[in-house]
This record gives C-alpha cells, structure tokens and sequence, in this order.
C-alpha cells in the first residue's frame, strides 16, 4: 500500500534538504507553532509513510488534512521542491486508505462532489435554490427564529457572506459568442468553472463587459465543468482527470486565443492538468497545450487595455493575493497595476497579502477554526491599511474575506469584490 | 529506558507544561526528528516552553530521571546539532516567546532565543544599526540557533561571527540554575568569560534565555564587484592584493568552475563557462570610500586576469550580482537529492591549496563535489550531492569527507568554521584538537552537566565511543 505513496511522492519528497526557508512562508506554521504543521514537517511525514515509519491514516492523514495547499511554501523554496505534488499524491494515497470506511462529513462532501460539481445544470438548479432563500427571505426568518441553531456556525457565516444571486436569465449562455465592441483584437474563450457560474456569476457578467469593451470577442465554451481542484484537493483523482478530460475537449473545440479564467484556483488548476497524466504523452501533450493559452482575466485586459474608466469616488483599497494566482500562476502584479490605474483609487498594500486568507478550496468548511484563525489575523492586517475594499481574484477568497468583515463586525465600512467586478463598476459598466 | 519509567516522567511532564505544550503523537515526534544534516531520531516527546521557570523545572526533572533533552531552533542545522540522538525530549526553543528591545542608545539588542535573525536584522537597520553576522539561513534561523552553534556567514573577515556580538546571556544551566553571564557593557573582565564559552557549546552547556548583542552603526553604502577568472589561483592571487591595498571586504565570496556551470545551465546569465573561479566582493562604509575602494578592486581583478568583470552600484544591479551566488543552492540540487554540506576552513593564504585537495579527492572518489564559500575568510563550503539510498556512492562520500577534514586540518585550518561539530563530525575531534584538548572540553562539559541530559552525545565522542 504504502509503495504507492513512494512511487507518487518519494522522489519529489526526497529533494528536500529540509533548511526550513518554506517555515516563515507558511499560514499554518504560524498559527498552529508546530513543525508538523509546517511544509517542511509534512515533507518530511509524507516520505515516513512511504517509507512505512508511519501510518497513512493515524499519522499522514492529519496534518495533510489541515494543509491550505496555498503553496506559498513552494515560491520561496530554494530547491524548487514540488510541494503541490506531493500534497496531492499524499491526499490521493488518504483518499484511498478512506475510501473502506468514510465517515460521514466525508461521504456527504464526496457525494456533492461526485454527484453534482460535475454536472454545471445541476448547480445552477442549486444557485437558483439558493436565490429563492435570499430573496424570500426564509434565510433571514431562519436566522431570526433561532432556527438555524442546529445548522453549524460555519454554515451560518456562508450564508451571510454569499453575494445576493441575480436571477438565472444573467447567467451566461454556454456555447454563446459575446461580440468585441469596436475592433476585435482577440477571441477568448471564458472558462466559468463551478460555484462562479452557478452562484458569483456576477463576476461573469463583469468579465465578459471589461473584456468586450478592450475588444476582445467572449466565447463561453458548451460542454465546459468544474476545474477538478476541489476534488484534486480531497484526494479524488480519478474524478479530476475525467473533469480535466471534459474541459481539454471543450476548450480544443472552440479555437480561441487565450483560454481567460477569473478564478485563481480554478486557473491553477488547469496550468498544471498536466500531473493529471503523466502516464499519457498523448493527453499530457493536450494538457500542456491548454495550459499554455491559460491567462487570468487580469493578464488579458492588461494587454489588451486600457480599460474605458470613468470618474468615481476616492477610494482605498487593498488587494488580497489569491494562493494559486500568485503561486502556481505566478500572476500578482497586473492586478495591482490595473488598480492604480483607475482615477481615484489608492492601493494600499496591506502587510502579508501574499498570505493565505484561510479559504483554501473547502478548507474553512472542513477545518473552520483553525481557517479562522488565519483569517481574523488576515482581517487585523485589512484594517491597518483603512480600505473600503478588498479585492481578490478568487471566489473562496472573496467570500473568505466577506465572512472576515462579518466577524469583524465591519460590513458597513468595508466590502469584499472580485477584481473584475470592482473594475467594471469603474468603467461604468 | 524501560517503558515503565519513561511513562512515569511522561506523565511529569504534564505537571510543567500545559498539555498542548507536549507533542507526542507520533507524527509529531517524527516532525522534530531531523535537522537540515542527514540524520533522523526520534524522540519520545516534545514540548514549547514558554518561560525559564518551565524549562528550569524541565530540566530538574531530566536530572532525576536522566532524560535526555534536545534544545532545538529552527533545525536548520547542517551538523545534526540539535537531533535527538537518544530519543528523550525536543525542547523546541522556536516557540518560545519573542522579546526583542532595540536599545539605540547603548547600541544593543536585548532578544529571547525564539527571535529569528532577520528580525533582528530589520529592527536594527530600522534604528540605523547593524547585527552582522548573517548566516544563508537568517531568513529562518533563530538567534538562539545562532548562539549555540556560532553562526557566521559571509561577513565574518570584516565583522567576525556571532561570538563577535554576544556580550551577554540568561541562561538554564543542565543543573537547573538560571543563570547570567556577562552583562551590557562592551568592556567586562569580571570573572571566566562564559559567555564566550556559551555562544558554540552547540546546546551542550545549558538553554539560552535571553540574549544581550552589540550593535555597531550600518554602514552607508555599499558596492558590490564580481569578477570570473580563468584561473583559480588568480582569484586567490587578487584577494590577497586587495586585502594588501588595505581594504577589508565586507564579503569576497568565491564559486568554482562546477557551481559555475551548474548555475548557468540553471538560468543563464551570461556567467563565462571557462572560469575556474568567480568571486563577488562587496564592500561597505562611507559613500566616498566604498567608490574609491570598488574601483580599486575592480582594477586589481583586471589586472589579475579576470576576463569578466561586472560592478554594481544600484540595489538592483548587487541584487543581480548576488543572485549568481544565490542560485547555487536549487542549480547543484539538480546533480542529486542529497546534499552534503561541509564548511571545512583553512587559512585564507591556503584556499588555493585546499581547492587543489578538493580536486583531487572530487577525482579519485568520483563525485559530484562542488566548492563555494567565504573566500576572505577561508571558510570553504565543499558540497556534495549524491542520493542516500545509493549506498555504493555514500561510501564513498564518506570517505571523502574524511579526507576533506584531514586536508583543512594539515593545511592549518579547522574541522567547522561555522556550522558545529553536532555529530556529523565528533569523530574526527581528536584529529584536529589531539586527546587531552578534547579531554578538557570534556572536562567542562562533565563539570557543568554531571548527569549528561543537555544534548547528550554531541560535539565530542562519548567516553566508550571510537574516535578516529
């Protein structure tokens, strides 16, 4: 059993020298103070299990389990040890020693991800479901009877932070084109993944204006769905190859530019589809080929700017790294040169943006102390800077943040926007 | 150590530290198994104490029950000085309480031993001082890490090295006392200097509390100068040309041909691939005279044969200079999964000699070995990458680390210039202090921790261990 982990893992495990540079980069460290909690320690446990020291269950399973997969630890790695490949090697190897006997959280969140992640009609069913309680106001009655007492205070946060759902019709349509306004410089092709499309697709629609209004023409690919990270971060790779599969085929299909993602994560994700197949030159080669059209909306409205900004108020701002844009896209300057392009806003950098927020994928639902622990650090360091505004490029992060202005008790004076969104309403779009 | 008495003092320690304080699940007791050396040992528990009064009462109970305890920083430690060679207890000192109190008016540093050094670096710089000793792994190295093992880097030919900075301590004694040392003034003559005897006892003499470090005033300016040269011998011949101008380097860090290559082939630069040797010098000081002095060292490398010489004036360009040096690190990882860091160290007038050693014992063994380091201090950093499951090459690789240590020791130099004895090399104590130096080390060593529970099995062979 444990000769799989070695297989997957060793190698790249074993290329750590163990000098502990990834200790000051870590959130997890920090907050928990020990070394299993480092990436260094869990390395180091990874290469135990595959050596058979250690159980995978009893021993591995923890402290992996509690890892944000932020992979901060691997930008400043001196030896370019893959961390992110060895975390997901090591998930994957719980995935399988779990899969006998789950418990139940376990079954539930794989049943969704199973399920319905896969399926984009299936989750916009549930955005609608979701508007229905908003704007009926049972959530609100919910919350006022006290009936939602049973339902955990992890749950009740959600449910605060969500952005109000427009209704369905401003959903994008998929296999739709969104003509250039002017002359089109470019043809992209806008990958909606799961939770934006079913729920933020606010974001979407802001997208699709500040790319249209630089010129480029917005196809939204039909056959498109869920990146696979969320399922990729619990272990399930066979789910995430047949994902990645879906999406290789979808986006070969539309001959676009530049594939345009406007979620960190999701984009992440697709850079590296290539570990998905590493046994498959033929797919590898397709994996690396969509991978390399991949830009965040950020790069794309960068290059084909500037953005038609109108005059609005003085404002500050901050503006939250998302993990895997800045550290498996490697994407964290155009965002911030986009910002202090627009009349009237002032950047103010706030101290570790580089730092995870606690979101990690699912991790808040999963691990929510310990995720709230980070974040109300985080929300210590948004205060300093005095913004109105914290902008992401990630949706986990955007409602992450939402739900650090909740428990600050500062929904009044500060607000949590996705990049595109906070640019279009500067544009006047 | 029967299982019965060691859940008895288990237990114990449950009465010192709160219970979040004790780590014994296995895989935290594997996390504090390693350093950043080789070797791996676990220990039966780990506990962060949060006050001297805890680790006074920790160590108390380690003399009634003999159990062995293993202070440890951050373990970046490259000589296996904080492993936990007979299991016992990891005291980690990284999560101790950080203190630290810049006093400008004195020039010094008040700090408890968890403040990690580039800490130290930036609130110094920010009152206008200056903490040098610098070793790769400030970023992450905690002072009390520093302390135990005398941590240098590549400052030490102008600034000198830890033991340079520390005029005072707080420590717990492996007895139990807590105890100062020194004080905060520069000039003390009151008594033995165990300060000096503290700061690299590599944890064997007592846990570090609080720690009193001169600050001197920053520099101005600094310049940086690199130059490759087609021969090794005249990177030498240029150092000892500059030193004789009268100028002292705050850094003259030198690589040889294979790091050169690696780090070309990692991410080219424009670095010439015939040179045997690169050095980058770096100095400091006021405006006017780091100019001068730069220009200087420049012509001086000229006129030495260099066939590249590049000068930085701007943090950008020194940042570009200092970046060849820096990728050394991940472009050699990729010759082998295992890195062998030495820091073997001769007299400066001796570098060329010991490179020509290295040559030969890189020849006759067939290894990837690589040579780095203080070039203005003679402290080399001879670094081999091999993978610790071939067992055929790990032979040899010990064999010639063997014979790394006996050439630094007959060309006058010393086993370590800055990264402990630990255990990787005790063996080889006697080679270089003869039988009764190391006698009276051991001589101290018994005197102030009689039951042998501070780091027990470090610095020196055990009285029935071989030496060789």
């Amino acid at each position: 059993m444990t000769n799989r982990l070695y297989e997957k893992a060793y190698e790249a495990a074993n290329a750590c020298v163990q000098c502990g540079y990834c200790l000051p980069a870590c959130p997890t460290y920090a907050s928990m103070g020990k070394e299993s909690a480092s990436p260094r320690g869990r390395i180091h446990l990874v290469k135990m299990a595959a050596e058979g020291k250690i159980d995978v269950l009893r021993d591995l399973a923890p402290p992996i389990d509690l890892c944000l997969g932020c992979r901060a630890c691997e930008a400043v790695c001196p030896l370019n040890v893959r961390y992110g490949e060895i975390l997901e090697a090591a998930k994957e190897e719980i995935h399988r020693h779990k899969s006998g006997r789950p418990a139940p959280g376990d079954r539930f969140t794989r049943m969704l991800l199973k399920k319905v992640f896969p399926h984009p009609e299936r989750l916009r069913r549930l955005g609608d479901f979701g508007r229905l309680l908003q704007v009926s106001g049972l959530l609100r009655l919910f919350r006022f009877t006290g009936a939602s007492r049973p339902l955990p205070e992890r749950l009740t946060y959600f449910a605060k932070a969500l952005p109000a759902i427009p209704p369905a019709g401003e959903r994008l349509r998929f296999g739709h084109a969104y003509p250039a306004r002017g002359k089109r410089k470019a043809r992209v092709a806008l990958f909606a993944g799961c939770v934006m499309d079913a729920v933020m697709f606010r974001i979407h629609r802001a997208t699709v204006s500040l790319l249209t209004a630089v010129g480029a023409e917005v196809v939204v690919p039909a056959g498109q769905c869920c990146c696979g990270a969320l399922h990729l971060h619990q272990g399930m790779a066979d789910e995430a190859r047949e994902l990645a599969r879906r999406n290789i085929e979808a986006f070969e299909r539309c001959e676009a530019d530049w594939i345009v993602s406007n979620a960190g994560g999701c984009g992440g994700a697709i850079k590296e589809y290539d570990r998905l197949f590493a046994d498959d030159p033929e797919w590898t080669a397709r994996a690396r080929r969509l991978a390399g059209k991949l830009k965040d909306i950020s790069e794309i409205l960068l290059e084909l700017g500037p953005l038609p900004f109108v005059n609005g108020p003085e404002t500050v701002v901050t503006y939250q790294d998302s993990c895997h844009l800045l550290n498996v896209q490697r994407v964290g300057r155009a965002p911030r040169v986009l910002l202090e392009q627009v009349p009237g806003v002032r950047l103010a950098e706030m101290e570790g943006a580089d730092r995870c927020c606690g979101s990690g994928g699912i991790y808040n639902l999963l691990h929510f102390s310990e995720s709230m622990a980070i974040l109300d650090e985080k929300m210590e360091r948004v205060r300093e800077t005095g913004a109105g505004v914290v902008i992401s490029g990630n949706p986990g992060c955007i409602l992450q943040l939402q739900i650090g202005i909740e428990r600050a008790g500062a929904s009044r004076r500060v607000r949590s926007v996705h990049l595109a969104e906070f640019l279009a309403e500067r544009c006047g779009l | 150590m029967g299982m019965e008495k060691q859940a008895v003092w288990l237990k114990d320690l449950f009465d010192i530290f709160p219970k979040e304080r004790v780590l014994t699940e296995l895989a935290d007791r594997h996390a504090y198994s390693f350093d950043a050396s080789l070797g791996e040992y676990l220990p039966v528990a780990v506990v962060q104490p949060q006050s001297k009064e805890q680790i006074q009462r920790l160590v108390r109970l380690a003399n009634s029950h003999r159990i062995p305890l293993y202070p440890r920083g951050s373990a970046s430690s490259l000589s296996g000085g904080p492993l936990p060679l007979y299991g016992g207890v990891v005291v980690d000192m990284s999560a101790y309480p950080k203190r630290l109190t810049i006093d400008p008016e004195n020039m010094l540093a008040i700090a408890t031993p968890s403040v990690i050094t580039a800490e130290l670096h930036r609130k110094a710089e920010e009152a206008g001082l200056f903490y040098p000793p610098d070793p790769s792994s400030s970023s992450v190295s905690t002072l009390g890490g520093n302390l135990m093992e005398n941590a240098g880097g590549p400052k030490g030919l102008k600034y000198g090295t830890t033991k340079d900075y520390v005029i005072g301590l707080e420590v717990v004694t492996p007895t139990g006392e807590i105890i100062r040392t020194g004080g905060k003034t520069v000039k003390n003559v009151t008594g033995y200097d165990l300060t000096r005897l503290l700061v690299g006892s590599e944890g064997t003499l007592g846990i570090v509390t609080e720690a009193i470090l001169r600050l001197i005033p920053k520099p101005r300016a600094r310049r940086t100068v690199m130059a490759a040269f087609p021969r090794f011998e005249d990177s030498g011949y240029a150092l000892t040309r500059i030193l004789g101008a009268q100028i002292l380097p705050s850094a003259m860090e030198v690589m040889d041909e294979y790091c050169i290559r690696a780090v070309e082939e990692y991410e080219p630069s424009g670095l010439p691939l015939d040179a045997e040797a690169i050095l980058i010098i770096e100095v400091d000081g006021h405006p006017a005279a780091v100019e001068e002095e730069a220009a200087l060292c420049e012509a001086i490398c000229r006129e030495h044969g260099a066939s590249l010489v590049r000068a930085a004036a701007t943090a950008e360009e020194q940042a570009q200079i200092w970046k060849a040096r820096r990728l050394i690190s991940p472009a050699i990882a990729r010759l082998g999964p295992t890195k062998i860091s030495e820091d073997a160290t001769v007299p400066r007038g001796r570098i060329p000699d010991m490179m020509k050693r290295l040559r030969q014992i890189r020849e006759k063994y067939r290894l990837n070995l690589v040579v780095f380091g203080h070039a203005g201090d003679g402290n080399l950093h001879p670094n081999i990458l091999t993978d610790r499951r071939n067992a055929e090459e790990m032979a040899r690789v010990e064999k010639a680390i063997e014979e790394i240590f006996a050439a630094a020791i007959e060309l006058g130099g010393t086993l370590s210039g800055e990264h402990g004895i630990g255990l990787m090399k005790k063996p080889f104590m006697e080679m270089e202090l003869g039988k009764e130096g190391v006698d009276m080390m051991r001589k101290i060593k018994e005197a102030w921790d009689p039951h042998n529970i501070m780091n027990p099995g470090k610095i020196f062979p055990d009285r029935n261990e071989a030496s060789r």
